[in-house]
This record gives C-alpha cells, sequence and structure tokens, in this order.
C-alpha cells in the first residue's frame, strides 16, 4: 500500500513569530529576527534569534511548565497549534508522534549542573532526568492526545527534524498509521552548550549571511514547528485544510569526517529524496537550502546542487530561512519544512535575508533579501547535519 | 617575522603543545611545517587553538583563527599576542 500524505497542521514557536502566521508573515516579507542575545552572557558572539521575551506560563499552566525543559514547551506550544490547525482526531494506536532533537534539555541540565559544580549544593532536581530526556518532547505529545502507536525522538544534529518527518511520512505512506506529529525543537541558549559553539568559531559576530561573499558563520536560533501528516484522500474527504503533500524523503551518510560537510554526500539524499517522490530534478521550482551562512556548508551545498540539477542549478530559486529563523539544529528541518509548505500554498518564496555580495563559488539564484511570487509545485528541503547526515524532503503543492 | 627573531623556547612550547593534542613526536612539529603538511584538518586546528590558548593564557579571535594554517603562524601569532597582553 502507496498512499499520498498531505499535511493538514502546522505549528510553530520561534524567534520570527510565536505562531504559524506569525512566523510566516515574517519570514514573507524577509523579516530577520537575529538580535543581541538575553537568555546567556559572556560569549565572544553577541547575536542570537531567541523567541522574543519567552514567558512559558503565557502558552502553559504554570504546573505543567515547571515539568517541562525549555525544548519540551517549545515542542508542546508548536503540537498544539498544529493539531487544532489540522482538527483531526489525534488517538490511539494508528497514530505516531515523532521528533527530532539534538541536544534535548540543556536548558535545565546547565541550570542543574551550575548548582552542583558552582554552588556545591549536592544535589540536582529529581525531575532532571524527565526533563533533559532527549524524548521528553515526543513523550509529553503522547501524554496529550493519548497516543498509543509508534513514538520516539531522532538525534541527527542539524538533520533531526528532517529525519523525523521522513520518517513518519513513511509510516503513513505505508499504511502503518493513518495520522502522525511530526517535527523538532530545540533550545539551545544555555552558557556551557555555547561555549562549546563558540569554541568551534562557526558563529557570526554579526549576522547570519548564506551564500554571500562576506559570510562569517551561522546564528543560532530555537523553538519548535510540527506538522500533521495523514493520508492525502482522508484529508481531502474530510474536508480540511491542505497546506501540501511530504511526496518524498531520502538520507544518506557523508561517511568522511565530523564536521566536513562532503557534496557527495549532500547530492546522494537530494536524489534519493527525488527517486523517492518519482519526481525528475527538472521539476522541482524551489529549494530551501540547508544553507547556515558558514564558509563550508554554503560551499559544500551549492556543489552538490549543481551536481544533481546540473546547468539549470543558476536559474533555480534557492533560498536560506535560517537567514531569518536563526539555526535551530534538531528544530531547523521542521522550521524549514513549515516555511517550505507555506511557500509552496501561498505561492511566495522566502528570501535569503542579509544578502550583501553573490559569491562566486555559491553561484546559485538564492532570493536575495524580497520575497517573490512564484507559483511552484514541486519543493526540497535539505539538511545536512554535522557528522555527515543527511536528510532531504520533497513537498508538493496541494 | 624573520626566523631569526623568533624565540626558540617559544617554538618548543608551541610544538609541544601541537605534539600533545595530535598524539605525534615533538621533533615532528618544526617551524616550517604547513598545518596540511602535518595532516592536520580544521578541527585539528580548533583543538589546537584551544591548547594553545590555555596553555599561553591568551585569546585567539575569530577572525585571526582561520588565517593559521602553519606552525610558523601560529608562533608568530602567539608572539604577538603574547607581546599586547605584556604592554596592556
Amino acid at each position: 500500500m502507496m498512499r499520498r500524505v498531505a499535511v493538514t497542521g502546522i505549528g510553530v514557536i520561534a524567534a520570527p513569530g510565536d505562531t504559524r502566521d506569525k512566523f510566516w508573515g515574517s519570514l514573507r516579507e524577509g523579516h530577520g529576527s537575529i538580535r543581541p542575545m538575553t537568555l546567556v552572557r559572556g560569549l565572544r558572539f553577541p547575536n542570537a534569534a531567541e523567541v522574543a521575551d519567552y514567558r512559558p506560563t503565557h502558552y502553559l499552566d504554570p504546573k505543567e511548565a515547571d515539568m517541562l525543559d525549555r525544548f519540551t514547551q517549545f515542542a508542546l506550544i508548536a503540537a498544539r497549534e498544529a493539531a487544532a490547525d489540522s482538527g483531526i482526531a489525534l488517538t490511539g494506536e494508528r497514530t505516531a508522534v515523532v521528533t527530532g532533537t539534538s541536544a534535548g534539555g540543556k536548558t535545565c541540565e546547565d541550570r542543574e549542573f551550575q548548582s552542583l559544580y558552582a554552588e556545591n549544593t549536592g544535589r540536582v532536581h529529581p525531575l532532571t532526568i524527565p526533563r533533559t530526556m532527549a524524548n521528553a518532547a515526543t513523550s509529553r505529545i503522547a501524554l496529550e492526545y493519548g497516543i498509543t502507536g509508534p513514538a520516539y525522538t531522532v538525534s541527527t544534529a542539524c538533520a533531526s527534524a528532517t529525519h523525523a518527518i521522513g520518517q513518519a511520512f513513511w509510516m503513513v505512506r505505508h499504511g502503518q498509521v493513518d495520522a502522525a506529529i511530526a517535527g523538532g525543537s530545540e533550545a539551545p541558549f544555555s552558557l556551557g552548550f555555547l561555549k562549546a559553539w563558540e569554541a568551534m568559531r562557526i558563529i557570526a559576530p554579526d549576522t547570519c549571511r548564506p551564500f554571500s561573499r562576506d559570510r562569517k558563520g551561522l546564528i543560532l536560533g530555537e523553538g519548535a514547528a510540527m506538522l500533521i501528516l495523514e493520508p492525502l484522500e482522508r484529508a481531502v474527504a474530510r474536508g480540511a485544510r491542505i497546506w501540501g503533500e511530504v511526496a518524498g524523503f531520502g538520507m544518506s551518510s557523508d561517511a568522511h569526517h565530523l564536521t566536513q560537510p562532503l557534496a557527495s554526500g549532500a547530492a546522494l539524499a537530494m536524489r534519493a529524496a527525488l527517486q523517492d517522490a518519482k519526481v525528475t530534478p527538472q521539476a522541482i521550482g524551489y529549494i530551501n537550502a540547508h544553507g547556515t551562512g558558514t564558509l563550508a556548508n554554503d560551499v559544500t551545498e551549492a556543489q552538490a546542487i549543481r551536481d544533481v540539477f546540473g546547468a539549470r542549478a543558476e536559474q533555480l530559486p534557492v533560498s536560506s530561512t535560517k537567514s531569518m529563523h536563526g539555526h535551530a539544529l534538531g528544530a531547523a528541518g521542521a522550521l524549514e519544512a513549515a516555511a517550505t509548505l507555506m511557500a509552496l500554498h501561498d505561492g511566495i518564496l522566502p528570501p535569503t535575508a542579509n544578502f550583501t555580495e553573490a559569491d562566486p563559488a555559491c553561484a546559485l539564484d538564492v532570493i536575495p533579501n524580497v520575497a517573490r511570487s512564484m507559483a511552484v509545485e514541486w519543493a526540497l528541503s535539505n539538511s545536512f547535519a554535522f557528522g555527515g547526515l543527511n536528510a532531504v524532503l520533497v513537498f508538493r503543492k496541494a | 617575522m624573520s626566523p631569526e627573531s623568533i624565540d626558540d623556547t617559544l617554538i618548543g612550547r608551541v610544538a609541544a603543545v601541537i605534539a600533545k593534542t595530535q598524539h605525534l613526536p615533538a621533533e615532528n612539529i618544526t617551524i616550517d611545517k604547513t598545518f596540511a603538511e602535518l595532516d592536520f584538518d580544521s578541527l585539528d586546528g580548533m583543538n589546537i587553538l584551544f591548547a594553545v590558548e590555555s596553555e599561553f593564557g591568551i585569546s585567539i579571535p575569530d577572525e585571526q583563527a582561520p588565517h593559521i594554517k602553519s606552525v610558523r603562524q601560529m608562533v608568530d601569532g602567539i608572539q604577538k599576542l603574547l607581546a599586547e597582553k605584556t604592554a596592556s
């Protein structure tokens, strides 16, 4: 059994907006949300894409909020918006939950380890394990809706959410479940974790300028996005709003280096996704790039796109929305899937913000700074993780 | 900077730090070797910078880091940062 799979719900909380509509409204206007960091001080890089003035109790019951690390709070907020948007009954053993996160509950872990190591309290909070476990978001969402089917968490660094959505898509497509909630969440703003990023020397001192000649690195972001997936036929039958279809999923491993990306690995994942969707490269009208803004990623990704799309690569619209929502690591693929689906739905391709000057090594049509009205039927969303793990989704306009 | 003006003790300390982080004999780390010749990649480079910062109590700015691609460039950079530290 091979079923077409529709996305009938999208929920988002991230720096550009704490709802789907606010998030997409910022992206289509090309408005960035990279600002001076408020959550952590004492770093060499001053800027980040934080969810501004986030107060958990604005969204969640105080006791409920207290049980959850920030990354799980984000996941639950996005899940509730997606479920309400879809209107589907998410329950029972025929529904799956698959979420991605790179770091898990770092916010809580950092606070508790600070009390242990620096304040010599000799103890940590009894909820530290359930708050910090990487599967906390999946488990909390399953509890919320009484989902008793397949439920698990994928951690493949910056590709986590894309792997999660791809796995959920395959389960719905092949009839293992009749609905799925899938996406990713991340809350990386804690001192210990950010110091580790600082030491890697790949965070930009100013802003994120993917594919620009003067790009200086990535900017970290946070948040979550969740999608509701169900068979297209059922979605049509119940008259649901359909944002688009998930049409293909491909993955690969570079088996090359822990941090240096490899163009052939990225190209392999894009080809696998196209093959899975049974669509030719010629049909693709937009790519939401991984586009981190690091020297290495952007040039390698451009090479991989040229490899897969040939001479057409330079005319194919490609943008990196990380220029606006930052790099939300394990949530990135979900934020970008949401952006890609809304781009197809509205016929508006979001831009690469903060773009200054073309880099001949990244010769692509990057939709510089201003969104483009363009009806597109098929799009790719790329995610390439540290560790050389690549995941690519194909989306189709409804 | 000419080789004569470089402090031999400094070279020795830098070579020792590089040798330790990369699990290589210190005699392999000579002033004229590039990181490419020593088969160091970008991750090795960051590892070395971190160890060197600890050894000398300095902070190597992010914008300078990508330009350090040889033992000589590393020694020159440290010498400059140590001079600035003394002056300040």
